[in-house]
């Protein structure tokens, strides 16, 4: 389906099958496309072999972060006599991403699913769904998957009539682009501020309530329901014969300056330019492409150039100078100014900074506050060099990547686009080299 | 698809948002209490109610007032500085009372390459809130700029109350608007 447009033959549709297709929201919609099956077989298994399953396929997080989810859910050690908990991050709130939205509009069951799956897994009796308070829409299909979920035995102290206790609840947000924090996310549901917390203990040690937690992205866990019924061969079956470290296929949202909005999703390591051309259509009647940021608005920002050479996963776009992160691919075309748009992002992380640490407190604001100045045309050279000072101040200093991520699209942006800043600096500003020899 | 798929038609006359000056009275009775006991049930702690709470009270007034902090903070055993350093938090619960139509508009840079400021400065205009923030002065509406809505392929998404628009142009505002009550 692919919702809002026809699936592109070249796409490998395992997760977007069912995208536009409205019947699958339902219960039974979702049954009479094979729905639970997954489940059923996963509670008639030991979750040590679900865990086995899922570390075989390669799965990697979907989030951002692309840690292999099967080792990070053998984090956990059911049978402690302590009470273990799924958290499901469905906050999706970096910018150019919009791809669990979809996932929870058309295939909320998939989720539901997925949760279960997961928690029985783990050894959670109870699965948590955090969904970002603006996905009012989401929200509701959520609710709805849940009610039905419980009314049908699927969910409950007695889960597919297995004697075993399977709980989801859906969580709604309040509006925090940090909540999408794994600890921030766990405070905010234990109805704290969203303030991200220091690790170690890290969540599957003391996570939410205290207690070993797991924390996984809405993709991630759709996947993992989707491994568990066809095993780890089967999703191995995508991906780049070279690379084993990107398995499966993977969701991208695009949006920007590009001809076909939307969600596509193909096998690990597709070329990226048959991407941006074939499948999105290319840049706007008239226009050419001048940038990407394909992973969300925290990678690096790479030029056309570099773009049409990548391949979609987590290494080839390593190799590319960026990061794949959560898929969420912006196009820039020439008609952008760069300085105005690396403001704006800017700006974004200004306005989400939790002000916790002084880093990304003073440093996002002051940030801003510089390329602000240089897109009204106020800016000295200088200033380019503060700007890169202070992004490296920004770095790896923080309790959370909030501050690392503001600094990214910046000494990023520089780097590709210094001749952008400088055309707006004016000349009387420009620094004049002055030579030792002259009189 | 000037209104996009998702936008659930007829929410928004229900729109809660109205607000006026009758006194207080207590949100948690009634059908709403057990709603919060219904809540209390998913969680092992009562705090973590809280913010489910503050949507209850959101939603029965239309913003969160200290009277309403003071009273989510006696049901759920905090003290009313807690809850109010929680609501400070969140950009999502007014504290102080908005229009009845409250206009979220995206800007951030996915949405402004697409034009996303022009929607913004169509919807001032046409509302005659004159700046952000502000509530026009026959109380209908308030507008704002959103950060990231997370529907950056539907530029611009915008959000009115609860209901959430997609591909909202310049040219359908006033469109929009004249569909609101």
């Amino acid at each position: 389906m692919g919702y809002p447009h026809q699936s592109h033959p070249r796409e490998a549709v395992v997760l977007s099958k069912y995208f536009g297709d409205a019947e699958a929201r339902t219960l039974a919609g979702w049954k009479a496309r094979g729905g639970y099956q997954a489940l059923e077989q996963a509670l008639g298994m030991a979750p040590a072999d679900i865990v086995t399953i899922v570390k075989d396929s390669g799965l990697r997080g979907r989030g951002g972060a692309g840690f292999p989810t099967g080792i990070k859910w053998s984090f956990m050690k059911p049978g402690d006599g302590k009470p273990h908990y799924l958290c499901c991050n469905a906050d999706e709130s970096e910018p150019g991403t919009f791809k669990d939205r979809e996932i929870m509009r058309w295939t909320p069951h998939a989720l539901v699913e997925g949760c279960a799956i997961g928690a029985y897994a783990i050894g959670a009796e109870t699965a948590y769904i955090y969904i970002r308070g603006e996905f009012t829409e989401p929200l509701e299909w959520m609710n709805k998957a849940v009610k039905e979920a419980y009314a049908a035995g699927i969910l409950g102290p007695n889960a597919m009539g297995t004697g075993k206790r399977v709980d989801v609840h859906v969580h709604k947000g309040a509006g925090a682009y940090i909540c999408g924090e794994e600890t921030a996310l766990m405070n905010s549901l234990e109805g704290r501020r969203g303030n991200p917390r220091i690790k170690p203990p890290f969540p599957a040690v003391a996570g939410l309530f205290g207690k070993p937690t797991t924390i996984n992205n809405v993709e991630t866990l759709v996947a993992a329901a989707q491994i568990v019924k066809q095993g780890a061969a089967w999703y191995k079956q995508w991906g780049r014969a070279d690379n084993p470290k990107s398995t499966g296929t993977k969701l991208f949202s695009v949006c920007g300056n590009i001809a076909r909005p939307g969600n596509y999703e193909v096998p690990m390591g597709f070329p990226f330019k048959d991407f941006l051309w074939e499948l999105c259509g290319g840049p706007l009647p008239g226009r050419t492409i001048k940038a990407v940021i394909p992973g969300g608005s925290s990678v690096p920002i790479i030029t056309a150039e570099e773009a049409e050479g990548a391949l979609m996963d987590y290494e080839g776009f390593v190799a590319a100078g960026t990061m794949l992160g959560s898929g969420g691919v912006i196009v820039f075309d020439d008609a952008q100014n760069m300085v105005k748009q690396i403001a704006r992002l800017a700006r974004f992380y200004a306005h989400e900074s939790c002000a916790q640490c002084s880093q990304c407190r003073e440093g996002t604001a002051w940030t801003t506050r510089i390329l602000e100045r240089i897109r009204d045309g106020q800016g000295t050279m200088e200033d380019l060099d503060t700007l890169l000072s202070i992004g490296e101040s920004m770095t790896g200093k923080t309790i959370c990547v909030l501050s690392d991520s503001c600094a990214v699209p910046v000494s990023s942006g520089i780097a590709k686009f210094r001749h952008e800043f400088e055309a707006l600096i004016p000349k009387s500003r420009h620094r004049v080299a002055v030579s030792a020899g002259a009189a | 698809m000037s209104h996009g798929p998702s936008a659930s038609g007829g929410a928004l006359a229900r729109a809660p948002h109205a607000h006026d000056d009758t006194p207080h009275e207590p949100v948690f009775v009634g059908d709403r209490a057990k709603d919060l006991d219904a809540i209390l049930l998913k969680y092992p702690t009562k705090m973590a109610a809280l913010l489910p709470a503050l949507w209850i009270v959101q939603e029965a007034r239309g913003w969160v007032s200290e009277g309403g902090m003071a009273e989510v903070a006696r049901v759920l055993d905090l003290t009313p500085a807690y809850v109010k350093g929680v609501v400070s938090f969140y950009t999502m619960y007014h504290q102080h009372p908005v229009g009845k139509y409250f206009v979220q508009v995206c800007t951030t840079t996915p949405c402004n390459v697409c034009g996303a400021e022009d929607v913004v400065n169509a919807f001032l205009q046409h509302t005659r809130c004159g700046e952000l923030g502000a509530t026009s002065a026959d109380g209908r509406f308030t507008v704002i700029e959103v950060e990231c809505l997370g529907a950056c392929g539907f530029a611009t998404p915008v959000m009115i109350n609860s209901d959430f628009l997609e591909s909202v142009t310049p040219d359908t505002v006033p469109d929009i608007l004249a569909e609101l009550t």
